[in-house]
């Protein structure tokens, strides 16, 4: 019994607490995440395809640039690349913009956090997304290449209407893994400032003394958001093979 | 260039790598005993066991260490029967085994998924014929299941391995000063980020590039079955003629 009223003081203080302001600040917390993610995720897509393109290219010096790239960024700890980006920006800005005389020479010019975050996860989930991309292309048949270019298409009309789709359909699982762990990775960047969930969190736990509270709370709702984007993946994987499926 | 800044950080980053080494290996060991009994439950075949790990692998796969690691470290001291407890509290007051913990719980949770692919990808084949052969269920375990499964589940656990190295790093938002928190240390005291950070990274790669390695050369041990076989003589000797 005493258990029990524990418990109901417990869910009611929760209440209060995120009734007095912190849940709104959640909700954000959650948008901004989203936002880091999908912004990351849109740099990673352009970074990745092209170094996928360069890791299958015939010339050894792209090869070995592709390469570089997905070994580097994939064997580096997160934190360090986020911290390069925020930093390392904040460093080469401050330098400019001292040479230039726009700030005094004591003055720090920092990086825009979220930025700085969102280039950081971007180029990681760049890194990633190469591979995804690469291992759908080496899926797609041979012979369909080679019927392509048997009907004289040029390798911009290959591009777009052989590759692309057949990439896009192959790599929609990948891709689905690559957004979870983006997702997973956003949380990192609070670290910079960026006003994300797990910085949120972070805050009313520290204002408010219940960080039981506030971080089971923000796994509940890291984990809302991994397990939602399961299914979302799972039909644009169904539209993109539509035409692979018998129709019912 | 400052060749002697570079060289005097790549030591004092260098002299954290016991520290880093000490909370990656002992996350990894616990994790895999942790990951081996989530296996066993999973395969055991009781639907409880099965739920259970379920439940565990959706948690610590779908939020991120970060909250994991806050959660033990700031969240479970609020719990009186924690910060009473004789065994649990010298735990979970220090953020060394907290980061620790956190890593074991995480791992364990990808590993157990590693482990039951692995499992389930032994050829039925092959344990037909150590039951047709009469082995016990424990022999054939020990001598066809075992050693088939471990060899498959190298490269993904190699995977999994590695990004345990990539985790140690966060151990710095706790305040141990391994390889990241010392880097970070040498960065606010100098505001060099990204000499310091290149540094700490070239650090990270290395060790990162060694453990592939090592465990590649494990992988080459394992299968000497699917190596090409070892050239063979050009000539082949003619037959004596005895008779």
């Amino acid at each position: 019994m005493e258990f029990l009223n524990d418990l109901k003081d417990q869910v009611s203080t929760a209440y209060e607490l995120l009734a007095a302001g912190w849940g709104v600040q959640l909700l954000w917390g959650i948008a901004w995440t989203l936002a880091v993610t999908m912004v990351s995720m849109l740099i990673g897509a352009v970074l990745g395809s092209l170094v996928a393109a360069a890791k299958l290219s015939r010339r050894g010096g792209l090869r070995f640039i592709g390469e570089s790239y997905t070994t580097v960024f994939r064997g580096e700890p997160e934190l360090l690349i986020i911290y390069l980006f925020y930093y390392g920006g904040t460093q080469i800005l401050t330098g400019v913009a001292r040479s230039t005389g726009s700030i005094g020479s004591t003055d720090i010019l920092n990086m825009p956090s979220f930025l700085g975050g969102v280039l950081a996860v971007g180029i990681i989930s760049g890194a990633y997304q190469a591979e995804v991309f690469r291992g759908s292309f080496l899926a797609i048949h041979r012979g369909e290449l080679e019927a392509a270019r048997a009907y004289g298409m040029s390798a911009w009309l290959r591009f777009r209407l052989v590759i692309v789709p057949q990439v896009l359909r192959l790599a929609v699982p990948g891709l689905g893994n690559v957004w979870q762990l983006t997702i997973k990775d956003s949380a990192l960047i609070s670290v910079t400032g960026v006003a994300e969930l797990m910085l949120t969190a972070n805050k009313a736990a520290r204002s408010t003394h219940h960080s039981l509270l506030f971080y089971t709370l923000a796994g509940i709702l890291y984990l809302v958001m991994t397990s939602i984007s399961t299914p979302i993946f799972d039909k644009a994987e169904r539209y993109t093979s539509r035409s692979f499926t018998r129709p019912k | 260039m400052d060749f002697d800044f570079y060289l005097s950080t790549m030591w004092s980053v260098l002299k954290a790598l016991p520290l880093t080494l000490e909370i990656w290996f002992s996350g990894v060991a616990i994790g895999l005993v942790i990951a081996t009994g989530l296996t066993w439950l999973r395969a055991s075949g009781y639907k409880l066991g099965e739920y259970f790990t379920r439940g565990y692998v959706f948690v610590f796969r779908g939020s991120p260490l970060l909250v994991q690691l806050y959660l033990i470290y700031f969240g479970l001291s609020q719990f009186d029967f924690v910060r009473h407890s004789p065994i649990l509290w010298p735990i979970l007051r220090d953020p060394m085994y907290c980061t620790i913990v956190a890593m074991a719980l995480n791992t364990a949770a990808y590993s157990s998924e590693i482990f039951r692919g692995s499992l389930r990808a032994v050829p039925v084949g092959q344990i037909e014929a150590a039951k047709a052969f009469g082995m016990s269920a424990f022999t054939r375990f020990r001598l066809v299941t075992l050693p088939i499964a471990l060899r498959l589940a190298l490269p993904a656990y190699s995977t999994e391995i590695i990004l345990m190295t990539k985790a140690t790093a966060l151990a710095s938002v706790v305040t141990i000063m391994e390889m990241m928190g010392t880097a970070q240390k040498i960065q606010h005291d100098t505001f060099r980020p990204i000499e310091v950070l290149t540094c700490a990274g070239v650090i990270y790669l290395l060790l990162n590039l060694s453990i592939a390695r090592l465990f590649a050369w494990v992988e080459y041990l394992l299968s000497p079955h699917l190596r090409p076989a070892p050239e063979q003589s050009q000539q082949v000797k003619p037959v004596p003629e005895v008779l």
